[in-house]
């Protein structure tokens, strides 16, 4: 498949996963390794003094994936920049994935604070790539702002409903002059494809690796999915029309 | 020496450094990202005494999506 190039680095996998609500860190390390992708995402949260787990990291290889911090939790830009932060000094590479949410049942980026986030951040150095509604004027102006991609939501996070803002991220693709990634709310690798056969850049998914009773599985099904999908729209899919076009010859036929 | 760390109060015997802390914690300093007193410490501040009434954040990374 040709590379996706993100802030001038480039990857072979167009497939983003997260590590979240997986049943064990096998099944999640299983998801990865299966799916492909180069790049995972990972929270940051408060450790339970009282009884640390077992780090995350320990089971993540960082020669293999691009640990790409999220700063989910958070509910406004300030809150967002404290976390992106906090990742870039645990030594992490200055790659975020912003995200902030207000909204505690839907989970919707809000997007006056994901745009101030954003402008500080890239102003530190930092590589954004920016959680946000699908909305094609708030693109433009991340973008303007130096972010590293869009990153336009399907549906709302964990929801696994496909590609509910299908035109939105239609005119976002034909617009964008950076990467356009779809996240959130896909839960097939139909839908992968679908985002792909658009001619979305990548996609991200979490939810829908996590919880099936088979992550290894479906890491692999999602692997396929975005390479079909990617494979048609380099291919160019075929118009589609009204009324029946034969696809076999309308003549000779053993009749007259 | 009484700390707030990730919210809760806690009293320590004897002062502390912040390797000190983790190492009482049971906690792996290259495992953690902490903030004092809500300034981002580097590796290299670990070494920095603790005081009473400081007030810490112990982060970790997570699972995510």
């Amino acid at each position: 498949m040709d590379k996706l190039v993100i802030a001038g680095r480039e990857f072979n996998s167009r497939l983003m996963v997260g590590t979240g609500k997986f049943a064990s860190n096998q099944a999640m390390v299983d998801a990865m390794e299966n799916s492909g992708s180069e790049i995972v995402t990972v929270a940051l949260r408060r450790v339970d003094i009282d009884s640390p787990e077992d780090s995350l990291l320990s089971h993540i290889d960082p020669n293999r994936y691009l640990l790409l911090p999220n700063t989910s939790g958070a509910r406004d830009a300030e809150e967002a920049i404290r976390l992106a932060r906090l990742a870039r000094a645990a030594g992490c590479e200055p790659w975020v994935k912003l995200e902030v949410t207000p909204d505690p049942y839907y989970l919707l980026p809000d997007p006056v604070e994901t745009l101030k986030a954003a402008e500080v951040l890239v102003k530190e150095g930092f590589i954004v790539l920016p959680y946000m509604p699908a909305d094609p004027v708030l693109a433009r102006h991340l973008e303007e702002a130096g972010t590293a991609t869009v990153m336009p939501l399907g549906a709302p996070i964990g929801t696994n409903r496909g590609i509910r803002t299908r035109d939105l991220i239609s005119i976002i693709i034909e617009q964008s002059g950076v990467p356009v990634v779809v996240d959130a709310g896909l839960g097939a690798p139909s839908h992968a494809a679908e985002a792909m056969e658009m001619g979305a850049d990548a996609v991200l998914v979490n939810t829908a690796l996590a919880d099936t009773p088979d992550p290894a599985a479906m890491g692999r099904a999602f692997k396929k999915g975005v390479e079909a999908g990617r494979e048609a729209y380099l291919a160019g899919l075929g118009p589609q029309r009204d009324k029946a076009e034969a696809s076999s010859p309308l003549t000779g036929f053993l009749r007259d | 020496m009484q700390l707030k760390i990730n919210g809760q109060n806690r009293e320590f015997d004897h002062q502390l450094s912040i390797s000190g802390l983790l190492q009482q914690l049971q906690l792996a300093p290259e495992r953690v990202v902490i903030e004092l007193n809500t300034k981002i410490l580097t590796a290299e501040a670990h070494e920095t005494l603790l005081n009473d009434g400081d007030t810490l954040e112990i982060i970790q990374f997570v699972g995510g999506g």
